[in-house]
Formats: C-alpha cells, sequence, structure tokens
C-alpha cells in the first residue's frame, strides 16, 4: 500500500502539463535531428528496388549490404577517405605543433605587440573563403603544388591556426607561473617548461584543439573542391560529390559512402564529447 | 613576467625570452599571411581592376571602383547580398530560439541527458556535404521521404520539388536544413551559458513567489546575454560566409532564389572567369564580416 502512494504520488508529482510538454518537445526535437541518419542508413541498406518504391519503407527488408562493397571494390571512394585522413591526420599534427609554439609565444614569452597579431589572425581567419580562394589557388599553381596533399595541409593548417593560438593561448593563461618561475631557477629553459610543465598541465585543451582541427579539416569542401582534380588526390568530400553522375544520381551509393566516412566522426562525438564542448563553448564561458 | 627579466639571457640558447618568443611566433604568422592575408589583399587588388581570364588579350587594366558600381547595379548582386542577409537574419533567429528551448530542456536533470547532448551534437558535427546529400535525398520530388509523409497525412496531395518547384518552396527547406545543422551549436553555446548562472538567482526568486515565466525573463535572459552575444555573432559570420550547404543542396536555385553571395562570387570567379567582378564581390562580403569579427573578437576577449 505504502509503494502505491509513493508511486501515485510520484506519478502526481511528475506527471504534469510542463513535463509532458518537456517530454514530448525532448521527443520532437530527438526525432527531428536523428530520423536523417536513420534515413541515411536505412536508405544504404536497401535493394535497388525498394529504393525507388513509393512510398518507401520506413523499414527496409529485405538487408542489402552489396553497395558498402561495391563502393570499397569498384570506386576510387576508399582512395578519397584515405586522402582525407592523411590531409586530416597531417593538418592537425603540423597545426597543434605550430599553435602550441605561438601560443606559449603569446602567453608567456613577451612578444611585443602578440595581442595584436592574435586579434588580426583571428578577424582573418573569420574571411569569407571566397575572398582568398582565387589568388590562394595562383599561389599553390605557381608553387607547383595544386592538386596535391600538401596544398590542403598548408591551407588547413593556416585556416585552423588562428582559433588554435586563441584557445591554447588563453587555456595557457590560466596555469600559474609560479611552476614555471621555480624551474627556471632549476636551470629550465622556457622550451623545457614548455614540454615539462605546460604541456602536461594542458591535456585536455590539447586535446579539445586536436578534436577540432581534425573534424574541420575532414569535414571542408570549398578548398578541396576547388584545388583538387584528379580522383588519385581527392578527398571524401569532393569524392562524394563526383558519385553523381549527370542523369542518374546513385542515393544507395551515395548514403552507404557517407555512412562510411561519418561513422568516425560520429563515434569522435560520442567518446569525445566533453573535449568538443569545451572547444565550442570556449567563447561563451569567459567570465 | 617583469620587465628586467627580458634581458636575461637564457643558459644554453642565447636568447632572450621575447627573442625566443618572436622565433616561436614567426612561423605561425608567416604561414598565415601566406595563405590568408596575401591572397586577401590580392583579391582587393583583382578587385580594383578587370581581369577576365576568358579573355586574355585584354590584360589586367586598373579600373578603380568600377567593379563595385557595376555591381551595384546588377540586380543579381542585389538579389544575392539580400538573400545573404535574409536567410543569415531568419535562420540565426529561429536557431536561437529553438536552441534556448533545447537548451533549457538539457539544463535539466533526468537520466538521459548525456545521450540528449551526445544525439544533438552529431548534425553539428557531419560534413556539409553530406547533410546536403542527405536532405536532397529526403527531399526528393519523387521517392523522397519527406514527400510521403506529406502525401501520408495529407498536407499534400501529391509529391513536389521541394528544393525546385518555387522560392519560397527553396527557402523553407533549406531553411529545415539549416535548424538542423546549426542548432546544435546554439544549444550547446546557450546550455554552457545557462550552467554559469548561479542557482542562488532561482532559489532567492522562488522565495520571492516569482514563477517559471518571470524567472525566465527576469533572471535566464539578462544571464545569459554575453552567451547569446557571442553566439549571433559566430553564428551571423558563419552564416554570411557559408558555401557548401547550398552549393549542394541547391546551387543558388530554382533560378537566383537560393543564391547568396558566396555562390554568386564563386560563380563569378569559377565559371564566368570575371575575377575583377568575382573580387570585388567578394570584398564586399569580407567588409561584413571583418565587421561582424571585429565585435565578435572583442567579445570573447574582454571576459577574462
Amino acid at each position: 500500500m505504502a509503494a502505491a502512494t509513493g508511486f501515485r504520488y510520484w506519478i502526481r508529482k511528475r506527471l504534469n502539463p510542463f513535463n509532458l510538454l518537456v517530454v514530448f518537445f525532448c521527443l520532437a526535437f530527438m526525432a527531428f535531428f536523428l530520423f536523417p541518419f536513420y534515413w541515411q542508413l536505412t536508405t544504404a541498406v536497401r535493394t535497388s528496388a525498394n529504393l525507388t518504391r513509393i512510398p518507401p519503407q520506413m523499414f527496409p527488408n529485405p538487408i542489402d549490404l552489396h553497395r558498402f562493397i561495391y563502393i570499397f571494390q569498384g570506386t576510387t571512394f576508399p582512395v578519397s577517405i584515405r586522402n582525407s585522413l592523411i590531409i586530416a591526420v597531417f593538418t592537425t599534427a603540423i597545426c597543434l605543433s605550430f599553435s602550441v609554439l605561438s601560443s606559449y609565444a603569446i602567453a608567456r614569452l613577451n612578444v611585443p605587440g602578440s595581442k595584436v597579431i592574435l586579434f588580426i589572425v583571428l578577424v582573418i581567419s573569420m574571411l569569407p573563403g571566397v575572398s582568398i580562394i582565387g589568388p590562394l589557388y595562383l599561389v599553390f599553381k605557381n608553387a607547383g603544388i595544386i592538386n596535391t596533399r600538401l596544398c590542403l595541409v598548408i591551407a588547413y593548417t593556416a585556416f585552423f591556426l588562428p582559433f588554435a593560438m586563441w584557445f591554447l593561448s588563453s587555456f595557457f593563461r590560466t596555469i600559474p607561473p609560479d611552476l614555471e618561475e621555480a624551474a627556471t631557477i632549476d636551470g629550465c629553459t622556457p622550451l623545457q617548461a614548455l614540454v615539462k610543465i605546460i604541456l602536461p598541465l594542458s591535456t585536455p585543451a590539447v586535446f579539445t584543439i586536436l578534436m577540432m582541427i581534425f573534424i574541420n579539416s575532414w569535414n571542408e569542401f570549398l578548398f578541396a573542391f576547388t584545388f583538387t582534380s584528379s580522383d588519385q588526390i581527392r578527398t571524401y568530400p569532393v569524392g562524394l560529390i563526383m558519385f553523381r553522375g549527370l542523369w542518374n544520381v546513385p542515393w544507395g551509393d551515395l548514403c552507404a559512402g557517407s555512412v562510411v566516412v561519418a561513422t568516425p566522426i560520429v563515434l569522435l562525438v560520442l567518446l569525445a564529447q566533453r573535449y568538443i564542448i569545451q572547444g565550442l563553448t570556449a567563447g561563451a564561458m569567459k567570465g | 613576467m617583469t620587465a628586467p627579466r627580458r634581458r636575461v639571457r637564457i643558459k644554453g640558447q642565447g636568447l632572450s625570452r621575447t627573442e625566443l618568443g618572436i622565433v616561436l611566433i614567426v612561423p605561425s604568422v608567416l604561414l598565415i599571411a601566406l595563405v590568408s592575408v596575401y591572397p586577401f589583399i590580392r583579391t582587393l587588388w583583382n578587385s580594383l581592376h578587370s581581369i577576365r581570364l576568358n579573355v586574355p588579350a585584354m590584360g589586367q587594366p586598373f579600373v578603380g571602383f568600377k567593379n563595385y558600381v557595376t555591381l551595384f547595379g546588377t540586380e543579381r548582386f542585389l538579389n544575392s547580398i539580400m538573400l545573404t542577409f535574409l536567410f543569415a537574419i531568419t535562420f540565426v533567429a529561429l536557431q536561437l530560439v529553438l536552441g534556448l528551448a533545447i537548451a533549457q530542456v538539457l539544463n535539466m536533470k533526468f537520466k538521459l541527458r548525456a545521450l540528449v547532448r551526445a544525439a544533438i551534437l552529431i548534425p553539428w558535427a557531419m560534413a556539409l556535404v553530406i547533410t546536403a546529400i542527405l536532405w536532397q535525398w529526403m527531399y526528393n520530388a519523387v521517392f523522397g521521404v519527406i514527400n510521403a509523409m506529406f502525401v501520408g497525412i495529407g498536407v499534400l496531395k501529391s509529391p513536389i520539388d521541394f528544393l525546385g518547384v518555387s522560392g519560397l518552396s527553396a527557402y523553407f527547406s533549406v531553411m529545415a536544413v539549416e535548424l538542423w545543422q546549426n542548432t546544435p551549436f546554439m544549444a550547446i553555446i546557450l546550455l554552457a551559458g545557462l550552467q554559469g548562472i548561479p542557482t542562488e538567482l532561482y532559489e532567492a526568486a522562488k522565495i520571492d513567489g516569482a514563477g517559471r515565466w518571470v524567472a525566465l525573463w527576469r533572471i535566464t535572459i539578462p544571464q545569459l546575454k554575453h552567451a547569446v552575444l557571442v553566439a549571433l555573432l559566430f553564428r551571423s559570420i558563419d552564416a554570411i560566409r557559408a558555401f557548401d550547404l547550398l552549393f549542394v543542396l541547391t546551387q543558388g536555385g530554382p533560378g537566383t532564389s537560393t543564391e547568396v553571395a558566396s555562390l554568386y562570387s564563386y560563380k563569378l570567379l569559377f565559371t564566368f572567369l570575371d575575377f575583377g567582378r568575382g573580387s570585388a564581390s567578394a570584398m564586399v562580403m569580407a567588409v561584413i564580416t571583418i565587421a561582424l569579427a571585429v565585435v565578435y573578437i572583442k567579445v570573447i576577449s574582454t571576459k577574462d
């Protein structure tokens, strides 16, 4: 009897119009955000006949996995994925090294005008892509590296550096300087202090930056599309666009391909949620 | 680090701290100068010249502001600027309202909160190309699931081409995709803002007998000002620069009804090979984003 009263109390407390509204709203936006992924996945495993059925099946039956085999064996898509991976990994590594060094200089090494420099590079990083893409194309062309993975690594490194510099330098500033000073007295050079004291204390911030750079360069389209012209160099976003024929759009293959390249990002987001949120909210959280 | 320290030589390096700092910062600055600053200045230069890549014999004569004057007399350009603002303002405003509602829900304590938060982050992390392809397929004029749903519940009599039938239909279709892709960012920023509001404020309001709405208007919204400003500025800059989504989803169509300034500039540059006017169009966009970016960076740097 006591349990029933408790349950009834619980129901009465919880089941009010406001909570119902909240639950309904929550379910509605979850459906809105997640349904497209459900549709992407289920399109990828439809048979060709079921792909053009009207109305479409909500639950694909039978399940057909041939597209995943096809995109790996019958197309150049695996090459595109490999290119994206190489470019994202190199961009992340290089951008991280550059930004750790320059952020340390900004935060700790009395570089004259470093605040102004940071301000200017941040503004520059927010320029529309179309306002630099033409001349940048010619720079890479004259240097003989247009249509290479290298030119995209260089471009992405420069694009993502300002945010990384801003994020890391403001993080470095929050570390008390006493630790370094003590180390300096013990004979540590500034670079040793960076490696032995600052970096170990900044692992979460470094990891956040790593995530942001990787996701951004993995997803970039405009410059990849403009600067690459051969199957051997293309990244996956460009590769996906190239799937589309003139008359016939292979929706099943497109969905299968995008499932393959979206999966690692989904896993990253699920595993590193905390770090990504820190990167996203950095500006809003100050103070 | 005080001034006298600068002159202290660092053991074994022969560089002062300042000198070492300059050595460390120079590679980054040079790289950004080469990849972003030089091309930008070059675009400014190009915008003051007549450069037709498909008519190389014409040379590249200096024409002053003629490209800008021509553009501001071109209906297609004015249309693209108007659309850029229309899309940026309406989409960002809706993202703010929806994002605030979602942030409020995520700020409550319930069992699956971490899962819900992760779920809404996933659209943010998707490549815009994937988003565009996905929605294009769902909007498909014949086999699309959205048509099937609308016909199923009786909103539509027969399937329509959401992205192609009219400018208005394309606008609302793009709006849904924009909300899907970018509301999560808004919600996450605002959630961070909400979590920064001291709970004592709400407790005090409760003691004073304030209801939910009063608390929302009197505490939540004023306290969220900084987060809202950051989110609005960042999203607006991004919305004005946006290229990928519309480039894949509509290519600016039907007609020029979704041809925002970044698409028009890109077409001037790489389709019409008119580097003079294309650069001028890109410069107009750049001026708008720089103005917003300066405010944005001031806002994120002030509260230390």
